[in-house]
């Protein structure tokens, strides 16, 4: 029992950089604009926030610094695709290698470095509970931070007037705007939430999870985020469930070796991706249920003028 | 957000409003505008690459004064240096060649929106075949080796490609996704290789296959150069891609499916065997890519086989408005980018990942300046603001 309460611990924590990077990028697609520089963004996020806690020595303000290097970064994206219409998936597929390029770049001097990381927070009393102890009370704060992200994207798209203009803009920009909403701002503040999001999910890797920087550290990640808003059909609580899934796929390398299996690691290791490509085909299949959920207008860039 | 106020939001009149910045402040009644024009401007297409690069420079400037470089010694180490030589050039144009096969296969795709991002995949799974068969016959002499390695380059390619293909026809899975994690994959199936069965067993147990015999290497032009034979396959199929583009019923079919797929439905043209072509296309070219990199500077099977020229091929089929003869050019840039990192790392002490960081910016400003050929560029007096300027504003 012990040993499956680790395992749930583990999932959870491998699952996280998902969950963040997923939910910001859910965001940004509600309000129907396709950012595919997710992968970029986390590197910026998690580069910046290890240089950060490794010069002050605090991995708070590494996090903090994360959030507003990935926040930063977007901003570029936003420019180019909302002020200078740009196409969306060409822009983002630049922000990508530009973020490849640039943690590369800044992360060189930081590479063997070793930094305090965040540790588990465990509840004092209550994580010594058999069992439930581990299960709820001792994980990484950043982790019950995702939750709470979660909780407040659900409410906030669902329950909060703002959040059904984001979804409005998302499906028909020409009716929000000809109601008078500004779409463009409104854009701007999802992508810049989507963007502070990546940054966090790079910082958790880099100041949390691993807590070391190493070139390409995210190894796909922003990829996979990418590809789980749309096996959520763009669904909130299937993003945490999704994000989960996969934190368990990444485990699965592990533990695959500590039960003595005989397989080349290279093979394990392959193991996200595929699984990755096998749901995406599986839910894609139903291109009405993908048509019906995805907003209308997603990567469509909206001029005004025309 | 506060989007949740009254519809008449912060951007003023709901009607007609601007998608442009408003540059100047609110007193000022001079605004820039985007304003769409009635046909594409060919001149900015080409004007803007050019701008994206001079842009691109500025900020290398920057960046050099930054790290406390002169920035005329950088600029000289960075971009006159490492060509200006003989050997020079022709490492330019090795590190081009990778880049124009690629590029003109991945352009052929981008054309008709079939987002193949992939490439880097396919061209490490092109080495695996290509090279597995050079490995399989370590003895022959036969002038038909080379030849089969590169048709064998591109099948494993263009299987490569056929995955998201496949998945994108029959499963309406995005293949800008299905692509780029079959990168992942590739490269994990590679090292799988290099570490275990086709491990070169006088390795020193490095990661490695052996090394390829004379018959399995692409022919160098000339004596002390190390560019190959290859730069004659990378130029035919730049010609080849730019009579398929400009001149086959195909080509024209593929570019009305990326201009007007409505219209191209409407047509009768099959967007599925539009997906299939510009995926195979693409993956074709990145395999045969892969091989000549086995098969030519590198000379056997490595983990590194490649330094990201999947990536930086997509940022050159951009630059190269996804035009055969453009890409040439574009590769050329961008080989050079990659020779400045590495004479920058020897002679300057910079990181060669600034040559990463340049690409990137180079794009940017690419799809930055690429806003002209849609739009002009409108200074509006405001007639429509008709709140008075309030004295001494």
């Amino acid at each position: 029992m012990d040993q499956f309460a680790q395992l749930i611990v583990l999932t959870l924590a491998a699952g996280t950089p998902l969950v963040y990077a997923a939910l910001g990028e859910l965001v940004t697609e509600k309000s129907g604009v396709l950012n595919l520089g997710v992968e970029g963004m986390m590197l910026v996020g998690a580069v910046a926030s290890f240089a950060v806690a490794a010069t002050t020595k605090s991995p708070w303000l590494g996090v903090g610094a994360g959030i507003l290097a990935g926040a930063a970064v977007s901003m570029i994206f936003a420019a180019l695709t909302l002020s200078l219409l740009s196409n969306q998936v060409a822009t983002g597929l630049a922000l990508s290698l530009f973020g490849v390029g640039l943690s590369a770049f800044v992360g060189l001097e930081y590479v063997s470095v070793v930094i305090e990381g965040i540790q588990p927070l465990a509840v004092p009393g209550l994580s010594d509970l058999p069992v439930v102890g581990k299960l709820l009370f001792a994980h990484n704060p950043l982790v019950y931070l995702s939750l709470a992200l979660f909780a407040a994207v659900q409410w906030f798209l669902y329950r909060t007037r703002a959040g059904l203009v984001v979804r409005a803009v998302g499906e028909s920009p020409q009716s929000a705007h000809a109601i008078g909403y500004p779409v463009i701002a409104i854009r701007y503040m999802a992508v810049l939430f989507g963007g502070a999001c990546s940054g966090l999910a790079g910082a958790y890797l880099a100041v949390a999870y691993t807590p070391l920087w190493v070139e390409g550290m995210t190894s796909g990640r922003g990829w996979i985020a990418l590809a789980l808003v749309v096996f959520a059909t763009w669904k909130p609580w299937r993003v945490l469930a999704g994000a989960y899934l996969f934190g368990g796929v990444t485990l699965a390398q592990f533990q695959a070796q500590a039960l003595g299996l005989d397989m080349p690691s290279q093979f394990l290791s392959m193991l996200p991706y595929i699984a990755t490509i096998v749901v995406l085909a599986i839910i894609s299949r139903d291109a009405t249920t993908i048509r019906l959920n995805a907003p209308a207008s997603l990567g469509r860039p909206f001029h005004a003028g025309a | 957000m506060s989007a949740a106020g009254p519809p008449q939001g912060a951007n003023g009149s709901p009607t007609g409003g601007s998608a442009a910045a408003n540059a100047a402040s609110v007193g000022a009644s001079i605004r820039l505008r985007l304003e769409a024009r009635p046909e594409p401007s060919r001149l900015a297409g080409w004007l803007s690459p050019l701008v994206a690069a001079l842009a691109t420079l500025v900020v290398g400037f920057v960046l050099f004064s930054w790290l406390g470089k002169n920035p005329f010694t950088a600029f000289h180490a960075f971009f006159v240096k490492p060509i200006a030589d003989f050997y020079g050039v022709s490492e330019l144009l090795l590190k081009a060649s990778p880049l124009i096969l690629i590029a003109t296969g991945l352009a052929v795709g981008y054309r008709a929106n079939v987002w193949n991002i992939g490439a880097e995949g396919q061209l490490l799974v092109g080495a695996l075949a290509g090279g597995g068969l050079a490995l399989a016959f370590p003895e022959t002499t036969s002038p038909l080796l080379l030849p089969a390695m590169i048709v064998a380059g591109a099948l494993g390619g263009m299987a490569w490609a056929a995955i998201p293909a496949f998945l994108r026809t029959r499963f309406n899975a995005n293949e800008i996704l299905v692509s780029l994690m079959l990168v992942y994959v590739a490269t994990h199936l590679l090292s799988w290789l290099v570490h275990g069965p086709w491990r070169d067993p006088e390795g020193f147990n490095f990661p490695q296959s052996k090394l390829f015999h004379e018959g399995a290497l692409l022919p160098v032009l000339v004596e002390g150069a190390r560019v190959n034979a290859g730069l004659f396959v990378a130029l035919a199929v730049v010609a080849a891609g730019y009579l398929f583009m400009q001149r086959s019923l195909a080509g024209f079919q593929m570019r009305v499916a990326g201009l007007a797929p409505a219209a191209a439905n409407y047509a009768g043209i099959s967007s599925k065997r539009t997906v299939w072509m510009g995926l195979l296309i693409g993956g074709a070219c990145a395999g045969v890519a892969g091989v000549q990199e086995a098969a030519g500077p590198v000379g056997q099977l490595l983990p590194t086989l490649s330094p990201g020229y999947g990536f930086a091929a997509i940022i050159v089929a951009f630059v190269g408005r996804l035009h055969p003869v453009g890409v040439v050019f574009a590769a050329l840039l961008m080989s050079l980018l990659y020779l400045g990192g590495e004479s920058a790392q020897l002679n300057l002490a910079l990181p060669s990942a600034v040559t990463g960081l340049f690409q990137g910016t180079l794009l940017f400003f690419l799809l930055a300046a690429d806003v002209l050929i849609h739009y002009r560029l409108r200074v509006v007096r405001s007639a429509r603001t008709p709140v008075p300027v309030p004295k001494g504003a």
